[in-house]
């Protein structure tokens, strides 16, 4: 193809993407697209996928058994999201396998919350109703996001993690409603949870390097300034509703412009865990890496298996 | 021996009798009862299913989008073949 | 108490439930695939649904204001009386199947009788259960083929994942004396009656997936006694952490 039908190809696509039409895996794509969108399909896969590992070391020491099954249930959907997400990207011609090797290479990047210790139980609520929290004001805009698959796999994600938030804010309530150690608990995961919360919703606009291509192909529809300020608007009167104070000095409603005003976020602290020197970036990427790796054998011994199982049929159909 | 990847499959699910069977994604299986096992559990979490049905991806032939044009822009004019093209009096209020 | 050894019955049953699915949980994210991940995940908390509706019975029985809670979490490692198959660690992969594997064929033909028994609810939790553990069944059993008639590799650790927990089977199949005065009552279910069938069962697919069946005849009991494998008390620390630390108060 010349340049000249290249750039009229794409200037179609960037029409049709302007009228709101969804792009199917096999539709003309310029290559820029095709790669934003396994980075991005794939870097979320990914945190669902790590993501499972903080909350994971709880299940075993939930505080009762209702809340066990919860938890239980939240994280084996973190599974099915990742794996959903996987899905998506593989539409575009790139395996699970090959997204596994990027992460455990450390290629690929995950959200950098999940690199920071679960160490109480009351980080299974700081992080269903901040983290989670966080996560659905990024998740819901990209339920009309331009690639179809990704669309989809979003809708199925956001109907099924209505109920992830719901849990962590009752553990909270649960915890803050409760005894003195109870409350202390709750307040203190909420301090250590709370700034990271923040930084989860990417560097500010002025740095920020891919927003304006992203929104274009409605890979993003704010940006996360504004994301930002939706969050804290949000959750600041949550937080004053069960008596948890958030731990920020300068928090402070603005009348004029409708929202909060917060203080500075520790950006050298976000940059610090992105490029992998958080509290846990070395024991979750070792969690994920001896898991598939322990798994191979067993990976491997199934479709041994399922060879053997279409060669006596092929064999006994002769 | 070498890694072999686990094929990727298609997953269709009748949300409850009567209605038909939808693509509701995919997975990876080593053959078709491993899928029928996995869309369950991946799937069905929710009460979501009646009926499952499961096909290897590399089974499915798919159409062209760059055909899309001699495919299916023909039928956009025939314009006869909806209700809405025949002229009936007012008076004629159900057919 | 009403009735003592009805009390001692359900928390035979329940605890087979609980510390199988404690197990079955510390997986959760670290299986060897996603799809496998979220299979263990259900079957943990099929087990845990069940283990649910046997404690909060059992907590009805003893009528001492105790919850379900409190009779999962807070009792002494002597005085859980699961048997000592479902507490056997998680290996590897090939463990973690095999235990499910055995426990899974005994768990639905003792699930089958107790639908029959005259306890209404015992009855109807049963009858909810078996659809589980036939699901269970037949996935664990599944994988028991596929690791075992799959490569060198996985047959061998198959093989030795069978040896290994064999001679935890043969006590599913010890009668304790709640046992018998429930099986008077029409209550509970002689498992005595169904050792045959099970290694039966349980020979079939073994010598399907290309397995041995072991020979050994020497078998462990004393979990129904509360006289439980050294790997009992670290579960338990996990489980009951939170209670223990913090007691008294509600989550």
């Amino acid at each position: 193809m010349s340049e000249e039908q290249i750039k009229n190809l794409e200037a179609q696509f960037e029409a049709r993407i302007a009228r709101d039409e969804k792009i199917e895996p096999k539709d003309w794509m310029p290559e820029k697209y095709r790669k934003t969108h396994i980075r991005q399909m794939s870097q979320h896969a990914h945190s669902e996928v790590v993501g499972m590992l903080p909350e994971g070391n709880w299940i075993t020491r939930a505080p009762s058994l209702r809340r066990k099954v919860a938890l239980l249930a939240k994280i084996q959907d973190e599974a099915g999201h990742g794996l959903y997400l996987y899905s998506a990207c593989e539409t575009l011609g790139v395996s699970r396998d090959e997204l596994y090797d990027q992460l455990h290479s450390g290629k690929a990047k995950y959200s950098s919350i999940f690199n920071y210790p679960t160490i109480t139980w009351a980080d299974m609520g700081a992080i269903g109703w901040l983290v989670d929290g966080a996560a659905i004001i990024n998740q819901v805009p990209l339920c009309n996001t331009s690639y179809g698959p990704y669309a989809r796999a979003m809708i199925r994600v956001c109907k099924e993690e209505s109920f992830h938030q719901r849990q962590g804010y009752e553990i909270m309530i649960k915890l803050a409603q409760g005894t003195p150690e109870q409350k202390e608990m709750a307040q203190d995961a909420l301090n250590r949870w709370w700034w990271p919360s923040l930084m989860m919703l990417g560097p500010t606009d002025d740095v920020s390097v891919h927003t304006a291509q992203s929104m274009k192909w409605k890979l993003k529809r704010k940006s996360n300034d504004d994301l930002r300020q939706q969050f804290i608007d949000q959750t600041v009167p949550q937080a004053e509703l069960i008596g948890l104070t958030i731990p920020d000095s300068d928090l402070k409603w603005n009348e004029e412009k409708g929202s909060y005003d917060f203080g500075e976020i520790d950006w050298d602290e976000f940059w610090q865990v992105v490029k992998g020197h958080g509290p846990c970036n070395k024991e979750r990427m070792n969690a994920r890496v001896s898991a598939w790796e322990e798994g191979e054998w067993v990976r491997d011994a199934a479709m041994a298996y399922a060879e053997k199982q279409k060669e006596r049929k092929e064999k006994q159909a002769v | 021996m070498g890694t072999k990847n686990w094929p990727l499959w298609e997953v269709f699910v009748r949300s409850k009798n009567g209605l038909e069977h939808r693509h509701c994604g995919s997975l990876h299986a080593t053959d078709a009862e491993m899928a029928l096992e996995n869309a369950r559990d991946v799937y069905t979490r929710r009460n979501e299913g009646v009926s499952i049905w499961v096909v290897e991806s590399k089974n499915i032939t798919a159409s062209n989008p760059d055909n899309n044009g001699e495919l299916f822009e023909p039928a956009q004019d025939k314009v006869y073949r909806h209700p809405t093209f025949y002229d009936l009096p007012d008076e004629v209020k159900h057919m | 108490m009403k009735s003592k050894n009805l009390y001692k019955y359900i928390l035979g049953i329940a605890d087979n439930s609980l510390i199988l699915g404690q197990r079955m949980g510390e997986l959760c994210g670290h299986g060897p695939s996603l799809e496998t991940d979220i299979a263990c995940t259900n079957i943990s908390l099929d087990l845990f649904g069940q283990v649910r509706s046997y404690y909060q019975y059992a907590a009805k029985i003893a009528g001492d204001n105790r919850t379900e809670d409190d009779i999962a979490m807070l009792r002494k490692e002597r005085e859980y009386v699961n048997v000592l198959l479902v507490e056997q660690p998680n290996t590897n992969f090939a463990y973690t199947m095999a235990r499910q594997f055995l426990f899974d064929a005994y768990h639905l033909l003792f699930l089958q009788e107790l639908e029959k028994s005259n306890d209404l609810t015992l009855s109807a939790i049963a009858t909810k259960s078996i659809k589980e553990a036939s699901y269970h069944q037949r996935f664990s059993s599944d994988w028991i083929k596929r690791l075992g008639d799959g490569t060198e590799e996985s047959h061998q650790k198959m093989q030795e994942a069978i040896n290994g927990l064999w001679t935890y089977t043969d006590e599913l199949f010890h009668q304790t004396e709640a046992d018998k005065a429930m099986v008077e009552q029409g209550v509970g279910v002689d498992v005595t009656k169904l050792k045959e069938v099970y290694y039966k069962q349980v020979g079939q697919i073994l010598e399907g997936a290309t397995l041995e069946i072991p020979e050994s005849k020497w078998f462990q009991k004393g979990g129904k006694q509360g006289i439980h494998t050294e790997h009992l008390g670290y579960l338990l620390s996990d489980l009951q952490y939170m209670q223990r630390t913090y007691p008294n108060m509600s989550w």
